[in-house]
């Protein structure tokens, strides 16, 4: 074209666009943006491993630099995709050890990694930098030592919540004396000790470390030492927070947290001894994440912190803090963005702590900038859901878990679908939603008229039938990412929304009422989109095509069926013929 | 409550294919069984399926019984690294009621090394109970020894008391006179 910018003149242009949306875009214009853009294009996300292949990857984008790769369907977090489902990394890190040999970033989600993986990672990216794995599994403690021997720059080692066959500490002490260019470190997930002179020594080393995630094992004597030699620590998870009452560790520790003047996030604190939590009061000013989600101690001391920590926009905590304290948060806590309560007796029958609905409704009144909110309780009603969406429209993030599955409003014993109506009536950038307690179709009928940028919805044990579903699939224009379980949902709504499909990441449904007819269906209609029929009793094809399958899940792809399915998995395939997978 | 009415239940009888353990009383089953009795449920139901009208009431409004309720897979939904964390410090919890709250609070005596500390929990308790202190209502804490016997918090050493506290409890003053203090040389017999 005459009149178009040089090559040199679009990439400089091109270096600022960062967002893959925005990336995406540019790809579009025209070939030769496309050709440009595919050039210098850095930094990639793959939100789903299945969706494309490596190869594709590698031929289109030949200089990344950074990589985030996520696996598995979100349930697996809570056990529903069985063992073997696959999100196997390999053949990712295989392909981009020959493609992308300056490869620096790879971060991972609900993947398996195993061992020769991090091995070959190791010493296949003569650069690499950062290497975060989030909820992965299929490692040891072996892959580790690999990684941060042969990783001369590694800025970040981040673990977080994966599933690490720990066989000991020792991999820590491979790190060789020449490492100092740390910023990340996070090992709260391994159960092992590591040698602590060792640990002190890279600490006190790495100047530029930022944020360091203890494990439980180091013992709340070594932590004084520990922020000794990282005063400019930005975040910090302790390891165990208990030790036998003596003012000499009190002080000490006063002292060293006194130190910590960039702290803004703190993490950890398991086994906390409250007589120990004076020792945080020189940060909580300044902090504004706090994670005591591990932290079993009661309101009274959690109040106590609470109310220091002026600046907090983040707030992990145990519903130990009941509904006591989290009036004290709705009034000392103005900045809180996000609050998540876990369960201290998820299983449990009886309640066993005073936290209600009314906790919730405290903190949407008292915290005008909460949008991010995850709360598990024991009871709710409409009025509180109403009031709370009135009360914050601005919610971008709403998970609510009633403990008990189809529990009602407690106080007029009805379904809880004018509650979550108003709740996605009121807050119009709603991207995430999560429900429970009783609900009908009338709830869905809600959401599809108003949750226009619902992004991620999650159902369980709700609806009256394939109405709910369809009004969702129909309605919910933003909808990128399914999940569905334990629900009456079947083959109508399915199949009259087929095309929605296409629109999203995934859609995933277990124990509801989709037949394998209707998968073999959408698995015809729909060659873009593998239909992946999950079900351990054994081929399909040995049961009559209107009973319903056990799991199915649903996601857009365009590198075909996938060959690494476990014999528990068959994809429906496109002639409509016998299916992929071990018969 | 009326649209919740049990009047023909279109097709899913969602009660009878709830993940249960299997009968009360039986022996927990094996997964494959579980699933076999979904099925087979649906099976059933299936000659209906022209029929079943998407609009119609779904699951019973009833609410499982605490007994009757098997464990559901993955729920509630808690990841398994917090499961975990909860079960893995031993402690010795006991179980601190205060008269007419309807909660009782598990507390680990082994986080607390005396009295003073233990009793800032007894304060907040009290301070939900005394709301309105016109009553004039105080509370005493007691608790239940190894022997079964109540006795007055307070008047033993420290950690004699969290060795053989079973359970504690904030009784109304009244209710608390004629409790004895146990003498400083505790005989080995349960009399007081």
């Amino acid at each position: 074209m005459a009149y178009s910018f040089p090559e040199e003149v679009l990439e400089y242009v091109f270096s600022f666009i960062n967002s893959d949306k925005d990336r995406n875009a540019v790809s579009l214009v025209c070939k030769s943006w496309y050709e440009i853009e595919r050039w210098c294009r850095r930094r990639i996300f793959i939100g789903n491993c299945y969706a494309v292949t490596p190869g594709i990857m590698v031929r289109r984008f030949p200089e990344i630099r950074s990589v985030e790769i996520k696996g598995k369907p979100h349930f697996a977090d809570f056990n529903l995709v069985p063992e073997g489902w696959g999100g196997y990394v390999y053949p990712w890190v295989v392909a981009m050890s020959r493609a992308y040999p300056w490869l620096e970033e790879i971060r991972l989600k609900r993947m398996v990694v195993s061992d020769e993986c991090l091995e070959l990672i190791s010493k296949s990216f003569k650069n690499f930098k950062v290497l975060v794995m989030s909820s992965c599994e299929g490692f040891s403690t072996d892959g580790l030592a690999s990684i941060v021997a042969n990783c001369r720059n590694l800025k970040e080692l981040d673990l977080r919540e994966s599933e690490v066959e720990d066989l000991s500490g020792h991999w820590l002490s491979h790190f060789p004396d020449t490492c100092t260019s740390l910023v990340s470190l996070n090992i709260a997930c391994l159960a092992s000790e590591v040698s602590f002179s060792a640990l002190e020594r890279l600490v006190s080393r790495c100047p530029n470390l930022k944020s360091l995630q203890l494990n439980r094992a180091v013992p709340l004597e070594k932590l004084p030492n520990l922020l000794r030699g990282a005063p400019q620590l930005v975040e910090l998870g302790t390891g165990a927070y208990s030790a036998e009452l003596r003012p000499e560790l009190l002080s000490n520790l006063f002292d060293a947290f006194t130190v910590c003047k960039e702290l803004k996030g703190l993490s950890g604190f398991w086994d906390v001894v409250p007589a120990y939590l004076p020792a945080i009061y020189p940060v909580c000013n300044g902090l504004t994440s706090l994670n005591l989600s591990y932290a079993t101690i009661q309101s009274p001391d959690i109040s106590k912190l609470i109310s220091q920590c002026q600046n907090l926009e983040r707030l992990w905590v145990l519903d130990y803090i009941e509904d006591s304290g989290l009036d004290i948060l709705a009034t000392c806590c103005k900045n809180l963005e996000e609050l998540r309560v876990f369960p201290s007796d998820p299983y449990g029958v009886e309640q066993n702590v005073a936290l209600t609905e009314q906790g919730l409704v405290s903190v949407s009144e008292g915290c005008p900038k909460l949008q991010s909110v995850l709360y598990f309780c024991r009871r709710m009603s409409n009025a509180a859901l109403v009031t709370i969406a009135r009360n914050r429209p601005n919610l971008i993030r709403f998970r609510l878990c009633i403990i008990e599955a189809r529990a009602t409003d407690y106080l007029t014993l009805e379904p809880l679908d004018a509650g979550f109506g108003a709740i996605v009536e009121n807050c119009r950038e709603l991207r995430r939603l999560s429900l429970s307690g009783l609900l009908t179709d009338r709830v869905f009928e809600y959401i599809g008229k108003h949750a226009k940028k619902l992004e991620m919805l999650s159902i369980a044990f709700a609806g009256d039938g394939d109405l709910g579903l369809h009004h969702v699939l129909s309605g919910c224009e933003s909808l990128r990412k399914l999940e569905i379980r334990d629900s009456p949902f079947g083959d109508k709504a399915l199949l009259a929304n087929a095309a929605k499909l296409e629109t999203m990441r995934s859609l995933w449904m277990s124990s509801c009422s989709v037949s394998y007819g209707a998968c073999k269906l959408l698995g015809q209609r729909l060659p873009r989109l593998n239909v992946e029929v999950i079900d351990e009793r054994g081929t399909p094809e040995s049961r009559p095509e209107s009973c319903p399958i056990e799991k199915l899940y649903i996601y857009r792809t365009v590198a075909g069926p996938r060959f690494d399915t476990p014999g528990f998995i068959w994809t429906m395939d496109e002639e409509g013929n016998t299916p992929l997978g071990i018969a | 409550m009326n649209n919740l009415s049990e009047s023909g239940k279109s097709g899913m009888n969602l009660k009878e294919t709830e993940l249960t353990l299997g009968l009360p009383g039986e022996p927990r089953v094996g997964k494959a069984c579980m699933k076999r009795v979904f099925s087979e449920t649906v099976d059933l139901e299936l000659g209906n399926s022209g029929k079943k009208d998407s609009s119609g009431s779904g699951s019973s409004m009833k609410k499982e019984s605490a007994t009757s309720r098997g464990k559901l897979v993955g729920w509630p939904p808690v990841r398994a690294h917090r499961k975990n964390i909860m079960t893995v410090k031993s402690g010795k919890y006991v179980k601190v009621g205060v008269d007419g709250a309807p909660y009782l609070r598990k507390v680990d005596l082994e986080l607390y090394n005396s009295y003073e500390q233990f009793l800032s929990i007894r304060t907040v308790l009290d301070e939900k109970k005394l709301m309105d202190p016109v009553n004039g209502v105080e509370y005493v804490p007691t608790y239940e020894d190894k022997d079964g016997d109540w006795m007055l918090v307070g008047d033993v050493p420290w950690k004699m008391f969290a060795e053989s506290c079973k359970r504690v409890r904030l009784m109304t003053r009244s209710e608390a006179i004629g409790l004895a203090p146990r003498p400083e040389t505790k005989c080995s017999s349960s009399s007081s």
